[in-house]
Order: structure tokens, then sequence, then C-alpha cells
């Protein structure tokens, strides 16, 4: 009978296929998250120990970057783009739009767990802005109308 | 007999829609029994007309946008007579009075057909640079004058010469993809429209240099661009362009795509060494210059996208035929990416040179909101706004550095009069602070205190105005790289220009 896999041993597994990469931390930060929605704290030491880094060096690089979750995220993410292109457009009444909606602040999550809100800078879909990027889709042209129908979409 | 549509999947294209009109093309298609062959390409730039389907009518491509589902049935039934419709897409003034060089085929092939790039003149650079040797090769460059297109404008060739001439047993070539100013585009559009390209320019850098490994540090933010890149890599690799035996050539050269973790400062080029190596994307002092101590602290050649993307087209035409464009010290062609309020958005490849209120109110059409253009911030968040009084200033690198700014890597916002210049200096610092990797105190500090400062100022403090300005020259002139050495740019560019989004708020306090 074969039991579940361990954290450890996804962890393991996931910087095992990385071996012999130049600068392998980030590809494999990358599929824990992908994994696991989330780097949870139980990866940090398998990662420094494959790695051969000290657990403070693989916390280090995994705080510096906006990208890498130290918990999961709600069911949808919604980064609204908040740089200056967007801003020209009216991004910043989108994002008034959608918190109001979502009763969050950016960077939260509805307490339903449903849905956390981002800002993010620039999608390069600066021709066709305020852009958002929804559970990984692009979508362009979001105005404050369209921001609150897609967040209360989501939650529905 | 078969119908022949093309339509982009690139990002823009897609988040205006461009998937459910393929879908809708598809269906209606074979609802009628008719013979489709639809072709996803990339963008051809013109962002206002997109999901712009383009049909082949006696061997001319017709354009017809921007398109919705709905429009889908009337295109099947004659594309001429469509009620959107546009006409032989070349003849769009947009497109017509661009130079398209380095975007020669992006909107117009199939980005992961190798058969497609081939037949539009791909690998032709690269099956010459095979005949030169690496000094001839890196001779053609600095005959055409290339400048880094990331923003900085450092001769390519120069760098490329440095790094020939470095003893390693193994040199790199490093793509900066980190495209992460607001309002510019050009990088994603040419990784989704036309991959082989990028590759192209990457391996005659590793022919030239003598680097046989390459890699593309691509930002996170761009799903489409990753996907595209990583399949068109793998297709080079299975054709023989990369790999130990380039075109049967007995040289190696081979490449793999790396994805950053949402971090601006990455664009710089010592913290994008720093992120691929797996560290903290932390800036590195220079020297030792990444062209002798680079990636792994071997000679490495870090260059832009475009950079990249416009060494084929060199190799292909001749350093010749791209130094006789643009202006001064500034050659060749430039992919202005003309973003934020206006009426024509998109790319609009030229030559340098053009007055800038020349893209602005002609080429971009003015603003999409109609009211009168205020300022238009050139080159990115580390750019500086200009305004409609400086509309006479030539796009070159050096035009734009005698009139206190930069050209960045080509990206131009433009904002109509609602727009509050004092709340874009405090973005720019806001952003900066949010940004800053933290090496060095007058970024990681400074963008801090400066947003404190602007909210001074706001709040009725016209004292805080000097200590502004002081605050700025000192994050100039001490910070260790462009995030913190620029984000004045914006900030006393705004104060300088527009004096009364300063002042008004005092006078109402008073």
């Amino acid at each position: 009978m074969t039991h579940p896999d361990t954290l450890p041993d996804q962890v393991a597994r996931i910087c095992a296929a990385h071996a012999g990469r130049e600068g392998p931390l980030l590809p494999i930060l990358h599929d824990v998250q992908a994994s696991f929605g989330h780097v949870p704290a139980g990866a940090v030491p398998v990662i420094a120990e494959a790695l051969n880094l000290t657990r403070a060096e693989v916390h280090g690089v995994m705080s510096f970057y906006h990208d890498f979750r130290d918990a999961p995220a709600g069911r949808h993410v919604v980064k609204i783009c908040r740089s200056e292109a967007c801003q020209a457009v009216g991004a910043d009444a989108s994002i008034a739009a959608a918190e109001a909606a979502l009763g969050v602040p950016m960077g939260g999550t509805t307490a339903d767990g449903a849905v956390t809100l981002e800002p993010v800078y620039c999608l390069g879909l600066c021709a066709c802005g305020p852009a958002a990027l929804v559970d990984g889709e692009v979508v362009g042209r979001v105005d404050a109308a369209r921001a609150e129908a897609i967040v209360k979409g989501l939650r529905a | 007999m078969t119908l022949t549509v093309y339509l982009p999947r690139d990002a823009a294209a897609k988040a205006l829609g461009s998937e459910a009109v393929a879908a809708a093309l598809l269906d209606e298609a074979a609802r009628r029994g008719l013979d489709l062959r639809l072709v996803r390409t990339g963008t051809r730039g013109m962002i206002w007309l997109e999901p712009l389907a383009e049909v082949m009518i006696d061997g001319v491509r017709h354009g017809v946008g921007p398109m919705t589902p709905a429009d889908v049935p009337a295109l099947l039934d004659d594309a001429g007579a469509h009620p959107k419709a546009l006409g032989p897409v070349d003849d769009i003034p947009f497109l017509a009075r661009q130079t398209r060089l380095t975007f020669q085929r992006c909107g117009v092939i199939d980005p992961l057909s190798l058969e497609d790039y081939a037949a539009h003149g791909g690998l032709a650079g690269l099956r010459r640079a095979l005949g030169m040797t690496g000094a001839e090769i890196v001779q053609e460059v600095t005959d055409s004058g290339l400048r880094g297109r990331g923003g900085a404008g450092f001769p390519t060739g120069i760098k490329w010469k440095t790094v020939l001439g470095a003893e390693a047993p193994q040199k790199y070539i490093v793509c900066n993809a980190d495209e992460g100013d607001s309002g510019t585009f050009a990088d994603r559009m040419i990784m989704e429209g036309d991959p082989f390209c990028l590759i192209e320019g990457m391996a005659i850098a590793g022919l030239g240099v003598g680097a046989t490994r390459g890699y593309v540090y691509l930002r996170s933010e761009y799903p489409d661009a990753i996907e595209v890149m990583t399949r068109a890599v793998d297709i080079a690799r299975a054709s023989g362009v990369l790999g130990a035996d380039v075109l049967g050539s007995g040289r190696a050269f081979d490449m793999e795509i790396r994805v950053g973790a949402g971090a601006y400062v990455c664009g710089e080029e010592t913290s994008l060494l720093n992120s691929l190596e797996g560290k903290r994307g932390v800036v590195r002092a220079k020297p030792p210059l990444p062209a002798l101590e680079g990636f792994l602290g071997r000679p490495t050649v870090v260059n832009n996208v475009i950079s990249l993307a416009t060494v084929p087209v060199i190799f292909e035409k001749g350093a010749r035929h791209y130094a006789e464009f643009g202006l001064g010290r500034s050659r060749g062609t430039i992919p202005l990416q003309i973003a934020g309020n206006v009426r024509f958005g998109g790319l609009f490849e030229t030559a340098f040179g053009l007055p800038l209120g020349e893209i602005v109110n002609d080429i971009a059409g003015g603003t999409a909101s109609g009211r009168p253009v205020k300022a238009v911030q050139v080159g990115g968040p580390l750019g500086a706004y200009f305004p409609v009084s400086e509309f006479d200033t030539p796009f070159g690198y050096e035009e734009f550095d005698g009139a206190g700014g930069l050209i960045g890597h080509a990206g131009l916002v433009v904002f109509d009069d609602s727009a509050d210049m004092l709340r874009m200096a405090r973005f720019a610092m806001e952003f900066c602070a949010i940004e800053s990797c933290g090496k060095c105190t007058p970024c990681r500090i400074g963008a801090v205190r400066g947003v404190e400062t602007v909210d001074r100022i706001a709040a009725g403090d016209a004292g805080a105005i000097p200590l502004l300005t002081d605050l700025c020259e000192t994050m100039k002139a001490g910070s260790l790289c462009a995030l913190g050495g620029f984000t004045p740019y914006p900030v006393l560019s705004a104060l300088t220009h527009f004096p009364d989004d300063f002042a008004t708020r005092k006078e109402a306090a008073e």
C-alpha cells in the first residue's frame, strides 16, 4: 500500500527536478507555489537542504519577491494595474469600485475566501487600460462598472 | 475554396476579446460547412482596432475590426462589405506611415511557425552570421549604430566587444525581458508575435561573443509571452536552430526561459543577474561590469529584448541599411509605444527624430477622452513628464536628455487635463518605495521621505517644496541604480512644468 506524499517529499521531488540547473531557486519557488498555492513554511528547510543554502537565505529570497505568498490566496485572484498608463484612463476608479464591491482593500482577501484583490504594476496592456489579470487571464478596458461586475461575478 | 482569416492571439487582443471571436469564427464556419483556415498571429500593434481580423481577399489582407462575436457572420458573408471593414491592412495610415524593421513580421506571421518565419526573412541573418568571425559580427553591430533599447542607450557593439575580448570557460547571453515600465509593451508584443526573432538575435549574439548559453529573464506578469517563448524555444531546438549544432554549423548555442517574480527592480541588469542566480534581486555596484563579471561571475551580454530582436534584421539587410535611418547618434528605428489616454494607442515603429508633438497629436490622435493633452510621460515610471510646450523635442537619446528627460524604453503615456501632477509625483515616489531593493539609502529611505514630503506640500506646506527638490538631487546623485536615480525625473518635471498643481492646494489650505 502506498502512502500519500508528505509535503517534504513533494518539495524534495520538485528540487530534484531542477538539479543541475544554473540558479534554480526561483524556478523551484515557482513550482512549489504552483503545487501548493503558496510557499508553505515547511518547504523552506527542504529547499535550503537541497540547494545547500541556509533557511534564512531561502526565506530572504522568497520574501523579496511580490509573487511568492506565505499563505494561500483566495479562490480567485484579481490583479488590477496601478501603473501610470492605467491611471491615465481611470484605474483609480476601477480599483475603488472593486474594493467597494468586495469590502476589502487592495491586498486583501474577502472573509469567505473567495477573492483576493491585489495591485499589479504593468501588464503591458497600456493601450487598452485599465488592465486586469483575473485568475491569470488578461482583461482590458476594465472601467469601474466592469471592475465591479468582474469581482461580483467571481463571488456569485 | 479555403477562406483564410488571421486573428491575433497577442495578450492585448485577448484582453479585448479575441478568444470569443476565434470561437465564434470556428463555430460559424462549421455551421456553414465553410473551409476556414484560422491563423493566429501576433498583433499589428493597432490596439484600438483589436481584435482585428484580417481576411485574405485576392491575395491581399483586408482588415475588419474591432471584432465582436456578433460581427462574425457578416465577416464570413462578405468581409469587404462588412460595416467594420478597414480595407487593406497595409494601407491603414497608422501602419503605412511606419518603418517596420524589428517588427516586420509581428502580426503578419504565425508566431510559432518556423516555416512562416523563414519565408518572411527569418534566419537569413543567422545564416550570414555563421559565415563571419566573432569580431566581424561585433563590428557589424557596432556599424549599425544600435544602442540599448532598454533605456540606457549604451552602444550594443561596444558591450559585445567587451564580452568578446573577455577570456572565460563560459560566457552568457542574458535577455532582459523584465519590461516593467508602464506604457511599454514592445517586448511583450515581439515575444508573443515573433519569438523566433529574439531567439535568432540571441544566437547571433552568442556566435559574436563566444557564448554558448543564453537566458531570457521574462517577467511573470506576461503569462502569454512566457507560453509563446517557451514553445518557440522548444521548436527552435527541435529544428536545429538551437542546440549543439546551430543550423548544421557545428557551433553551439542554447537557451532557456526564466520567469521573474514580480520585482520591478529586476529590470536593472545587475538585480536581474542576482535574481537569475536565485538570489534576492538587489542591485550590484558597478564595476565590475556584467560584461566581465556577470551571470555566475562570468562574462555576460545583458541586452534588452528589442536590442536583441533588432539584430537579425541588421544581419539580414546589412548594418548600413539600418544605420541609414535615424537622427544624430540615435540610429535606426525605435518602436514607440503609445499608451494611456490616446485615441490611437499601440506600437509605432519609426526612424528616430519625430517631434514629440507629432507623435501625440498626429499619430496618436490626441486624447481618447477628447480633452486637451496635459502631460506626456516618456520612458516609463522613471521618465519625465513633458508639457505641451516641449512638444517640439525630437525623439532621440541626446535630444530627450537635453530636455531634462529620457526616452527609456520608448513608452509614451498621455494624460488629459484632468490629471493631477502632484498625485503623479507622489505616485512616482510611492512606486520607488514599493519597488526599492533596499541596497542603497537614497532610494530606500529617500522614496519614503519623498512621499511624506509631497504630502506636506499637498497639505499646504510651501516650505516642503525646496526640501523635495533637495531630496531629489540627493537621490539622483547618490543612488546605485536608475530606480532611485531616475525617480526624481517624474517628480521634478511635474514640479517644474506644472507648478499650479503644487500651489493651488497650498492656497486652498491657507
